[in-house]
């Protein structure tokens, strides 16, 4: 009997997505876990792939269809020995489509590899998803590998197995470790396919080291998800980028006179610490209200204009980044925004995030002033349109009115994307920050 | 003419020799295998088989001499020596014929005589004084793509315990006494030593066995060797440990062997038999492995993982291919060198994961590391014990003495080894083998299911117990 091949769900809510691509087309014979095609929301991109072996009979939604309702038929395989002709043929129509709905326990289950998102990097799960309710794809793998995986930090799927049919065994994953027997070619990222120019192979790139010189350290997911977003950002969004120097000694003054004031918990502790980086994330919510225009995310059918500030904020953990939300953080006093960042960051060192905590967000925070950075740019974090790069707050000289004075300066950078934001709606936004940051009494109007 | 060319020729039809040309065969290779004298080698003739046999006449004559102990009676036990070792001759022959049998079945030619390699491709059989199977080629020049050597091994020879057959015996002789001897020197106390000493204890002999080194059984685990070594003593054979035979005297009808134990204080004592079961060497003589330049190390061919040795065309398996010299080894070997003639790249076999039996009584049985080894090797572990004391079923048996011992690894969990003393230990250790085949850690084998009652479920009693879950103690 054909198989039909149902329009997966990227997450537990989602109920369309667009077909994005095609990476097979009718008569190509496909086997478990080749990628069939690329799925998109405004979230993410994701893999499909192929769970049973057989040719692809009929393509039954053409690439590039938007808004393709979960579970619908997208094509038709037929298994081996089965007329291809007749497969096709006899394609159900939509209303045939009628199969349980996709099993959410695939893109929960991918949760928390496919986590990551970098400053410029949007979440997407990296794991592959069934594309029909029927069992899902099955790495086989022995107890103790998959043990001593999760303790290296390796990504399974990424390892040759030698066992019986490929099993992955322990010795596979102890040579992973060290960069030997890991697929030559794992799981090509969706980014890697629309490539127009290839980079150096992996080969060509080992050549120009001598052997034993280093270690191969294999990617886990969220290393791949952000070389594929960064790539993608870096590539489709036309970014460029705006500096200000902002005079922050107003703000590093009532930082010090509001968190003098906190009052003490029962444990004797106060009971917030506010940083500058919080002040940041309240001036840019304001800011993005108070030009609304810049507020805003591209599609190629039309421009989204957020209502609320969800401002992403850069955190960084080992071995990745992820970008946890502060929703409507216009509304939300500093210390609401402090409390909820540090609640967050902390999940997310643990990797506890859920979903909906890191993923959308309308702009994005990215703070380096710790680490004694001055001034940097940042990559946009798609589907957003701007990402404030934030230096460190410094004593520097400056010059007014003709004289030397000394000031707490803090310089930032705005990247934006052109398609959505023009240089002179930028600026402006950059400015509003500015005002904001710089006359810190502002925020509580 | 028969044909004389073929594509695998195995020299030697032990376990190793005949389940390699059952394979081969299953693999559409043309086989053959050269025999010179037993069809199933050592094992089924002078080793594993008849032993079990003998053993279990001594197990079944233990029982009957205790029988009140389980209500019943039974006067006047006695046994018939002769009829003990026809017994087990008749076991021998059964599946003796049997190999005969599955040769035939898989079309495997018998070439009966003496092989010598000429060149790689190339052997002759020279005829041998055993009388050949019906149907077995003869002495002539053989032609083989693949000649794979598994002509095992024989008893060690230490000089000054040179058995004679009579009075000094090796384990040919031991199992086919005319009669029981009233006492019995064992030299050696490795599973073929202890076999015997158990066999004969049981059968009424006095049993002294002697070894060199400070344990019995010197690779198992010291716990499990000082476990079996109190029961064997409960049963009145005497050990010595650390302890050497630096003479043998030979009288009439009587041995009076020198014990030195290495502290300067020696002393002699006299018994009617001598066993000398000091391990054994491989048969690497006479094949013409000199001449061809293959590779052999102690007594053994050097071979790959895959049974190839220095010699392309030529391969190695079993006892003569290396320690740790057991049919079960010998076998696994065999199935892996023919698997990489035919191309099919098998996997190259973990010596760590061959169990290791031994069926005195209490039987013993292991894989893998010893606490020692373990420690040695600086890992840092996790050991779990469950006495048979604490299984219901093994009370009911009557057998509550016996021990369990699994060693993790801490970080990992994974089974590390498994070490068991007691009734019937060596049909359970296969449960560890399984799991340690399949790379399972702790938390498999606690979500197991063990039937009830039965002596497995110490297996997951003693995987509980490293984990501090025990749960029956």
């Amino acid at each position: 009997m054909p198989i039909n091949i149902l329009m997966p769900a990227l997450s537990p809510t989602m109920e369309k997505g667009n077909l994005a691509k095609w990476l097979k087309k009718e008569g190509d014979k496909v086997k478990s876990g080749d990628v069939i095609a690329e799925i998109e929301t405004d979230k993410a991109t994701m893999e499909v792939e192929a769970v049973d072996e057989g040719t692809i009979a009929r393509i039954l939604v053409p690439e590039g269809t938007a808004d393709v309702p979960v579970n619908d038929v997208i094509a038709v395989l037929a298994t081996e020995g089965e007329d291809v002709k007749s497969a096709g043929a006899g394609a159900p129509a939509k209303e045939a489509a009628k199969a349980p709905p996709a099993p959410s326990a695939a893109p929960a289950a991918a949760a928390p590899a496919a986590a990551p998102t970098t400053p410029a990097a949007a979440p997407a799960p990296a794991a592959p998803v069934a594309s029909s309710p029927a069992s899902p794809h099955r790495l086989f793998s022995s107890p103790l590998a998959r043990r001593l995986a999760k303790d290296f930090g390796i990504d399974l799927s990424a390892v040759q197995g030698s066992g019986p049919h490929g099993r992955v065994v322990a010795r596979d994953v102890e040579a992973a470790k060290s960069g030997k027997g890991l697929k030559p070619a794992a799981a090509p990222p969706a980014a890697a396919a629309a490539a127009p120019i290839a980079g150096p192979s992996d080969q060509q790139i080992r050549a120009l080291f001598a052997e034993g010189s280093y270690e191969a350290v294999p990617h886990d997911g969220m290393r791949r998800v952000i070389a594929q977003r960064l790539t993608v950002a870096k590539r489709d969004i036309p970014h460029y980028y705006l500096t200000s120097d902002c005079d922050i000694t107003r703000l590093v003054a009532a930082r010090e006179d509001i968190n003098a004031a906190a009052p003490k918990t029962g444990d004797g502790k106060p009971a917030y610490k506010l940083s500058v980086n919080d002040f940041v994330i309240k001036a840019l919510a304001l800011a993005l209200q108070r030009v609304p225009d810049a507020n805003v995310t591209w599609t190629e059918g039309a421009m989204l204009r957020h209502k609320g500030s969800d401002v992403s904020v850069a955190v960084s953990i080992p071995s990745g980044l992820i970008t946890p939300v502060i929703r409507n953080a216009h509304l939300k006093s500093v210390s609401v925004i402090s409390a909820e960042m540090k609640d967050m960051a902390a999940r997310a060192r643990a990797r506890k995030l859920k979903p909906e905590e890191y993923q959308g967000g309308t702009t994005s925070v990215s703070n380096l002033g710790m680490y004694g950075i001055k001034d940097f740019t940042a990559v946009i974090n798609p589907p957003q349109s701007t990402i404030l790069a934030v230096g460190m707050g410094e004593e520097r000289a400056v010059v007014r009115h003709g004289k030397i004075e000394i000031a707490t300066i803090m310089s930032v950078t705005l990247s934006c994307d052109h398609r959505a934001i023009d240089g002179a709606l930028g600026a402006e936004l950059v400015a509003a920050f500015r005002a904001l940051i710089e006359n810190p009494i502002m925020m509580v109007v | 003419m028969a044909d004389t060319s073929f594509d695998v020729v195995i020299i030697g039809s032990g376990p190793g020799g005949y389940v390699a040309a059952i394979r081969a065969a299953q693999l559409g290779l043309k086989t053959a295998i050269v025999e010179k004298q037993f069809l199933g080698g050592i094992c089924l003739n002078w080793g594993c088989i008849p032993t079990k046999a003998l053993l279990r006449s001594a197990e079944i004559y233990h029982y009957m001499q205790h029988a009140k102990d389980y209500g019943l009676s039974a006067d006047n036990v006695s046994f018939d020596a002769k009829a003990v070792v026809q017994r087990s001759r008749g076991v021998s022959k059964r599946l003796n014929d049997g190999v005969g049998f599955l040769m035939k079945k898989n079309k495997i030619a018998v070439i009966w005589g003496e092989a010598t390699i000429e060149a790689p491709g190339r052997l002759t059989v020279k005829a041998s004084s055993a009388e050949a199977p019906k149907g077995a080629l003869g002495a002539g020049s053989y032609q083989a793509k693949h000649i794979v050597i598994a002509t095992g091994a024989r008893p060690r020879v230490l000089p000054g315990l040179e058995p004679d057959k009579k009075l000094i015996w090796t384990y040919f002789e031991a199992m086919v006494p005319e009669r029981m001897p009233k006492s019995l020197l064992v030299v050696g106390s490795g599973a073929i030593g202890i076999e015997f000493a158990s066999f004969f204890r049981t059968m009424g002999a006095d049993v002294t066995v002697v070894e060199v080194l400070p344990q019995i059984l010197p690779v198992e685990d010291a716990e499990i060797a000082a476990f079996a070594r109190k029961a064997l003593e409960k049963q009145g054979i005497k050990i010595r440990v650390a302890t050497k035979v630096t003479k043998l005297d030979k009288k009439a009808d009587s041995v009076v062997a020198t014990l030195d134990d290495g502290k300067g204080k020696t002393e002699t004592i006299e018994v009617e038999r001598v066993i000398s079961a000091v391990g054994v060497v491989g048969n690497i003589e006479g094949l013409g492995l000199e001449k061809l330049g293959v590779k052999t190390d102690r007594g053994c061919v050097v071979i790959d993982g895959h049974g190839r040795s220095s010699v392309p065309g030529i391969y190695a398996i079993g006892d003569v291919a290396g320690p740790p010299m057991l049919a079960h080894k010998a076998e696994h070997e065999g199935v892996i060198c023919v698997e990489a003639i035919k191309g099919l790249n098998p996997h190259p076999m973990d010596k760590r994961l061959i169990p290791g039996c031994t069926y005195c009584h209490p039987q013993i049985a292991s894989v893998g590391l010893t606490e020692a080894r373990a420690k040695e090797e600086g890992r840092d572990i996790r050991v779990g014990r469950f006495p048979f004391v604490g299984n219901g079923k093994a009370i009911a048996l009557g057998e509550d003495q016996g021990l369990v011992k699994v060693i993790f690894d801490k970080k990992t969990g994974q089974l590390l080894g498994a070490h068991m003393v007691g009734a019937e230990v060596t049909e359970l250790i296969q449960g560890y083998v399984v799991a340690m085949n399949l790379e399972t850690t702790e938390e498999e084998l606690m979500h197991t299911v063990f039937p009830h009652p039965t002596l497995s479920e110490m297996i997951k009693e003693a995987v509980l117990d490293a984990y501090g879950r025990v749960l029956n103690i």
